[in-house]
């Protein structure tokens, strides 16, 4: 039986990850994320499945925890808000080449710097243009519930697993903070031991028996190895664009105009559709719930469809240039977004349509008055 | 049915609890709900607000511009929110430290004097459950049991013993509250 619960997208979080089965939760805390953190140790997982949950001493630790812990074969997560995460970098880079399956979480916060502590969504860069250094990305979900909080944490093991790669679960503020009903799934056990060198035998450090060592590394001096290790990064992407894309589509049927948004926007941008609908206007939404893969060809598709889109997100602009570059410029695409930890209003966004969408290209004549057609 | 709430006061006047309570009655009486509250540096004294949800349907935005009632418990919201309900709507207020009324005719505004009431039964802090039953009374979303099953639900047990004490202060809530007359504000 599932379990209906009032909770906060961070608590929400932290009790799937124990549901889920994870083995180990490293962290250190920061606003607007510390719920994760809290909740873990009051919960003591420990006591429940064995799953270990450290405070470690900084960020750059807690990274360091989970490459060590996932290169055995262990599920583990991690979480922080953006400058926790922009210290978590480097980390994240040496997953990526080392081809470790873990599950990161931002819970982001205005920046850049120290920023704010009111939500935002200008992690975008960070999270699907690399963010560390390399040629790697992550695979990034985008929650836009709080059900979708809980629920996302298992699908991020599921997909770490099967490509063997990081997975960014990218929340903000909002999402974090606010509490919805939600429905928690039943406990997983933990695998055993023994599971796990059954399953990650083949390259995880489980203990070398009668097989050959598995090194974990991102390191490879030879530039042909390198450049193979490379490929083969470019190899899971693209099958993950091709398996494990992942969007959804409200009111785009009949859609003349669409906005595209993510996570806590998304939410906000599907009040600016039911209000844009009760004035007449045929809108809809786009949500990518993965931000990387990118829904292209559903917004390529669009294009013939709708006379203009608007990318609505907490920031100055980010997600904007790759809607612009999915569409190639098939139809005006524009951005819309409050930043530094103000959330924008579903009417804020359905007049940023009306002014930059709608007016723009001609479709509300606006009737010249006698005065100024006189003047 | 959907029902779109700021609850706005001061911090330590239960308004967040207040927000919780209402959305736990509303997952008791199968409704999807959500509990926006606005996040801070802050701290008792400071300015607290939360938005609260209730519908038949799947909720779209958890954070609005506008809204179906605004329940005020201080100078500063009432600054801030007054604007904000929707024509047709409900302000429902705490006239104790209000030195300017609310003075809209196109909204229902009612006054619930829930610090006076709280007083009077020798505890201060079942303040926001008087709020509540006031809050009720007009717009009975929720039914008592609901909210009943919601305390149960948001106390900690080793607080069960006061749902007796709360239930009381949600009925004196509900037959306190009275319509506000714009005039008498502008006299007094």
């Amino acid at each position: 039986m599932s379990e209906l619960k009032l909770m906060k997208g961070n608590e929400a979080l932290a009790e799937a990850a124990i549901r889920a089965g994870a083995d180990a939760y490293f962290g250190y805390p920061i606003t607007p994320q510390s719920e994760v953190i809290e909740y873990l140790m009051t919960e003591q997982p420990e006591k429940r499945t064995g799953m270990v949950v450290l405070q470690a001493e900084s960020e750059v630790a807690a990274i360091n925890m989970v490459y060590g812990a996932a290169s055995t074969g262990k599920k583990v997560m991690t979480s922080s808000s953006s400058p926790g995460i922009s210290l978590k970098l480097e980390g994240i880079s040496y997953l990526a080449g080392a081809e470790l399956p873990a599950v990161i979480v931002n819970v982001v916060r205005g920046g850049p710097g120290l920023g704010t502590i009111q939500p935002s969504q200008a992690d975008y860069f960070q999270s699907v243009k690399g963010g560390g250094h390399g040629d790697y990305h992550l695979y990034v979900l985008a929650p836009s519930s709080v059900q979708e909080m809980a629920d996302f944490v298992e699908d991020a093991f599921d997909i770490a697993f099967k490509y063997r790669a990081p997975v960014l679960i990218l929340s903000d503020g909002l999402i974090g903070q606010m509490m919805e009903k939600v429905e928690l799934k039943d406990q997983q056990e933990r695998l055993t031991d023994e599971e796990v060198i059954k399953r990650h035998d083949s390259w995880a450090t489980t203990g070398k028996t009668n097989r050959e060592r598995n090194i974990i590394t991102s390191l490879d001096l030879v530039s042909e190895k390198m450049e193979a290790r490379v490929h083969r990064l470019m190899a899971k992407y693209k099958k993950m664009e091709e398996e494990d894309l992942r969007f959804e589509k409200i009111m785009c049927d009949d859609a003349d105009y669409l906005f595209v948004a993510y996570g806590s926007s998304a939410r906000i941008a599907q009040k600016a559709v039911e209000l844009g609908r009760e004035k007449g206007l045929k809108v809809g939404l786009l949500r990518p719930i993965t931000l990387f893969p990118f829904p292209k060809k559903q917004l390529l598709d669009l294009a013939d469809q709708v006379k203009g889109m608007l990318s609505v997100e907490m920031s100055a602009g980010q997600m904007v240039e790759d809607v612009k570059l999915a569409v190639e410029h098939k139809v005006p695409v524009e951005h819309f977004g409050r930043t530094g930890g103000i959330i924008h209003t579903p009417e804020e966004v359905l007049e940023a349509l009306e002014q930059k969408i709608i007016k723009e290209n001609g479709s509300i004549r606006y009737h010249k008055t006698r005065e100024s057609s006189i003047l | 049915m959907t029902e779109e709430i700021i609850i706005a006061g001061f911090g330590g006047q239960g308004v967040l609890s207040m927000g919780k309570i209402l959305a736990y009655s509303g997952i008791m009486h199968d409704q999807e709900v959500s509990w926006m509250p606005s996040y801070g540096p802050e701290m008792r004294g400071g300015t607290a607000n939360v938005t609260v949800i209730l519908s038949d349907e799947r909720i779209s935005s958890p954070y609005l511009k506008v809204f179906d009632t605004a329940i005020i418990l201080n100078q500063q919201s009432m600054d801030k929110f007054e604007e904000c309900v929707k024509p047709g709507g409900v302000l429902l207020y705490e006239p104790n430290g209000i030195h300017q009324h609310p003075t809209r005719t196109d909204i229902n505004i009612y006054q619930i004097e829930a610090n006076r009431i709280a007083t009077e039964m020798g505890n201060k802090k079942i303040f926001n459950m008087v709020v509540l039953g006031a809050f009720l009374k007009i717009k009975p979303i929720v039914n008592l049991e609901n909210v009943i099953d919601g305390l149960k639900k948001s106390l900690p047990e080793r607080y069960h013993n006061l749902i007796p004490l709360n239930e009381k202060a949600i009925q004196k809530g509900m037959s306190n509250i009275k319509a506000h007359i714009i005039e008498k504000s502008i006299l007094s």
